[in-house]
């Protein structure tokens, strides 16, 4: 029988990977757990706070995305819109090649991966640097960020010594503060040689215009104050309505990312520079990508939009930590990306409408939720979706005819008496193909099916 | 979850037994009939009751689940507490298919079958209002908060009488936030992902040394159990009910 695929690739991987990124988002979940209990009473409370804030902004987008268009050009910046992926990338090409630019710094962006940024700038001769340790790490092995917030979660510090010994960047040494030391003397001379800063955003006021940025390195900073440009790639759906705001999400966010009651770099940033404000870019576009989002606002997934980006639903989900993220074949992995990848994927949905099926629909991931998403919910609104669009769904019991079973209660009682004869052959060597899978692992207890409805029966009589 | 606010609390209530127990689990249905009679409850049990329809919903084929959830809001009609042990199926009934009838016309139907439904606990603690429960059971046993319960006062009621009883010890494991990795039909659709998921499981509840691993949901269970005997090393599950009711034998 098929296979499906998350299962396959579970199966198939390396077992130190596994636990690599078991422990550590075992870890990730602990530390968020720790925090959040320590500093707020009812965190439940303030997750659904943040739910409604962010569930208020996506359902008035068409007005604050407007708003926020007008405030960011008082600030001064440009503001472009973007329907597609492709569409996006050639803005930020066209910007860079309008200002001559040749080499641009990057900081972290889930977007910018989203759109494969990357590729497309190296194929119009734009050289792009990730400068988030992290990240940099996966440009220079040519791999995919395999979690949201840790990137590198499935990599040990002996495979980046030998990265780094390949790119030239010193002699094999695996000793994590020599890397990041070399790491970053080599970014300097990126960052000063940069002509262009790339970053996405955590949030957008539509109220003041004010870009908000979180990064733990600095990088993002670094980026923002040698070059003259800096454009900003910007889901449509990361606007907030005001400033004010951001005293809830902040909060949540750090702490619900890696357990920070605050990342170490919290930016606000206010348009470019002008002679009362005389430091950073000359120049700044925010490029707003739709990329699906406005189909997933008109469907009923749209509670996906709320996401912040923090991957604590990944670091608590058990097939994630089975799995790891590359089994989910797209940028966004674990529970938010078994939602998000096939709704982005568009016209290709069937493509990966197997994701939502790698659940066991525990509901860990809404319990972490730092914007109470219903993923469970939406997880099986998508799995109604590939029923609907017939995608393929290896391994999954066709239910037509349990579902006339169990709607006949005389054909229901014949079958749990019937079914007794179970008990005298040997199930392993039934031809019942959803029955072996459950075999191989697992033991079946005695069928006694009826006894309780007799037992029953019998306690009236009395 | 959405669960309703105001659920009705009579004491004849409606039993639903779950297709878990009708076929494999009798002994905990049984204990379920004889804990909500000690608890003053007259229990009626409609026997054209099958199955709460979550296999096909999990599946995605919700008009096949639909079917089955409109024969079952016709064998529990009326205004009684339907009363489920099992956190699963009871999340089906006010959770799921509500969600499943968002856009047929009969989900007012569906809304009100969802607002009489509790899991067994939580009726007991929140609907009856039982704080403690008698009897003895000296024993340390390690509690599974079946995933199905997020959200709801069904874990925490059901260790509020288990921690009552006299002589049960409720020992701490490690991941205890973790799923058991039954998942339903993705046990069979993800074999190795959820035989993995329960082996670990198994281990942190093991390292504990507990005389018993106990749930509110025999679906766990039965994964759990089926592993450890599969794998050589059988552990002793039992329902929460099950020690309520062996509690009252020991009462005297």
């Amino acid at each position: 029988m098929a296979e499906q695929k998350v299962e396959l690739f579970a199966r198939r991987l390396d077992r130190g990977v596994q636990q690599a990124v078991h422990s550590n988002s075992a870890a990730g979940t602990e530390k968020r757990y720790t925090v959040l209990g320590k500093d707020y009473s009812a965190p439940d409370d303030l997750r659904r706070l943040a739910g409604q804030i962010r569930q208020h902004a996506i359902e008035h987008l068409d007005t604050y995305l407007e708003q926020a268009e007008q405030s960011l050009k008082r600030q001064g910046a440009h503001v472009h819109y973007a329907v597609t992926a492709e569409d996006a990338c050639r803005a930020v090409s066209d910007i860079l090649q309008k200002a001559g630019a040749k080499k641009v710094v990057k900081s972290k962006s889930m977007i910018s991966e989203e759109i494969h940024l990357n590729d497309h700038l190296g194929s119009v001769g734009i050289e792009s640097v990730e400068t988030d340790l992290g990240e940099y790490i996966i440009q220079i092995d040519g791999d995919h960020p395999s979690h949201i917030v840790k990137p590198i979660i499935h990599k040990n510090r002996r495979d980046i010594a030998k990265s780094f010994e390949r790119e030239g960047l010193g002699d094999y040494n695996d000793d994590p503060e020599t890397i990041t030391r070399r790491a970053r003397v080599f970014m300097r001379d990126k960052y000063l040689q940069a002509d262009a800063g790339i970053t996405g955003a955590n949030f957008v006021s539509a109220e003041t215009g004010r870009l908000v940025l979180v990064t733990n390195e600095g990088n993002s900073r670094f980026c923002l104050a040698a070059p003259k440009i800096h454009i900003a790639l910007v889901g449509i759906e990361k606007v907030i309505p005001s400033d004010a705001e951001l005293a809830v999400l902040l909060n949540l966010l750090g702490r619900s990312a890696t357990g920070q009651q605050l990342t170490v770099y919290t930016e606000f940033i206010n348009g470019p520079a002008r002679t009362d404000r005389p430091s950073g870019p000359q120049e700044m576009h925010v490029i707003f990508v739709d990329n699906q989002r406005s189909q997933i606002l008109a469907s009923d997934c749209r509670e996906i939009l709320r996401c912040i980006r923090c991957g604590a639903c990944l670091n608590v989900c058990p097939v994630y930590r089975q799995a790891s993220g590359h089994a989910y074949r797209s940028v966004y992995p674990g529970p938010v990306g078994a939602v998000l990848s096939p709704l982005l994927a568009g016209k290709n949905f069937k493509q990966l409408a197997d994701l939502p099926k790698a659940s066991s629909l525990c509901g860990a991931c809404n319990e972490v939720c730092p914007v109470d998403i219903p993923i469970p919910d939406l997880l099986l609104k998508l799995r109604n979706r590939g029923h609907e669009e017939h995608a393929p769904s290896p391994g999954t019991p066709p239910m037509g005819a349990f579902a006339k079973l169990a709607s006949s209660p005389m054909l229901w009682r014949f079958a749990m008496k019937s079914n007794k004869v179970m008990n005298l052959v040997p199930l392993e060597k039934l031809p019942l193909p959803y029955l072996q899978p459950w075999l191989k692992t697992r033991t079946l207890p005695e069928w006694r099916g009826g006894e309780f409805r007799s037992w029953m029966k019998d306690r009236r009589k009395k | 979850m959405t669960q309703s606010p105001s659920r009705p609390t009579g004491r004849t209530v409606q039993l639903m037994a779950t297709c878990l127990c009708d076929a494999f689990f009798d002994d905990v249905a049984k204990a379920t009939v004889e804990v909500l009679e000690h608890a003053g409850c007259e229990v009626e049990f409609p026997e054209n009751q099958t199955c709460c329809g979550q296999p096909a919903f999990n599946c995605g084929d919700w008009p096949a689940s639909r079917e089955v959830m409109r024969h079952t809001t016709r064998v529990f009609e009326g205004d009684k507490p339907v009363i489920v042990p099992s956190g699963s199926c009871a999340a089906m009934l006010f959770h799921g298919a509500p969600l499943e009838f968002e856009k047929e016309k009969d989900l007012p139907t569906v809304q009100k079958l969802a607002s009489r439904t509790w899991e067994l606990a939580d009726f007991l603690v929140n609907g009856l209002g039982i704080e403690k429960w008698p009897g003895r059971f000296p024993a340390r046993i390690a509690f599974h908060r079946a995933c199905h319960t997020r959200g709801t006062g069904s874990g925490e009621a059901a260790l509020k009488l288990l921690e009552s009883i006299d002589g049960l010890e409720v020992i701490p494991f490690g991941e205890a936030e973790q799923c058991c990795g039954f998942g339903g039909t993705f046990s069979v659709s993800f074999p190795h992902v959820s035989s993995s998921m329960g082996c670990l499981k198994l281990e942190h509840m093991t390292a504990a040394n507990p005389d018993f691993i106990v749930s509110g949901d025999m679906s766990c269970l039965m994964h759990l159990g089926g592993l450890a005997d599969r794998g050589g090393q059988p552990v002793k599950t039992l329902h929460f009910v099950q020690i309520l009711q062996s509690a009252l034998h020991r009462h005297g």
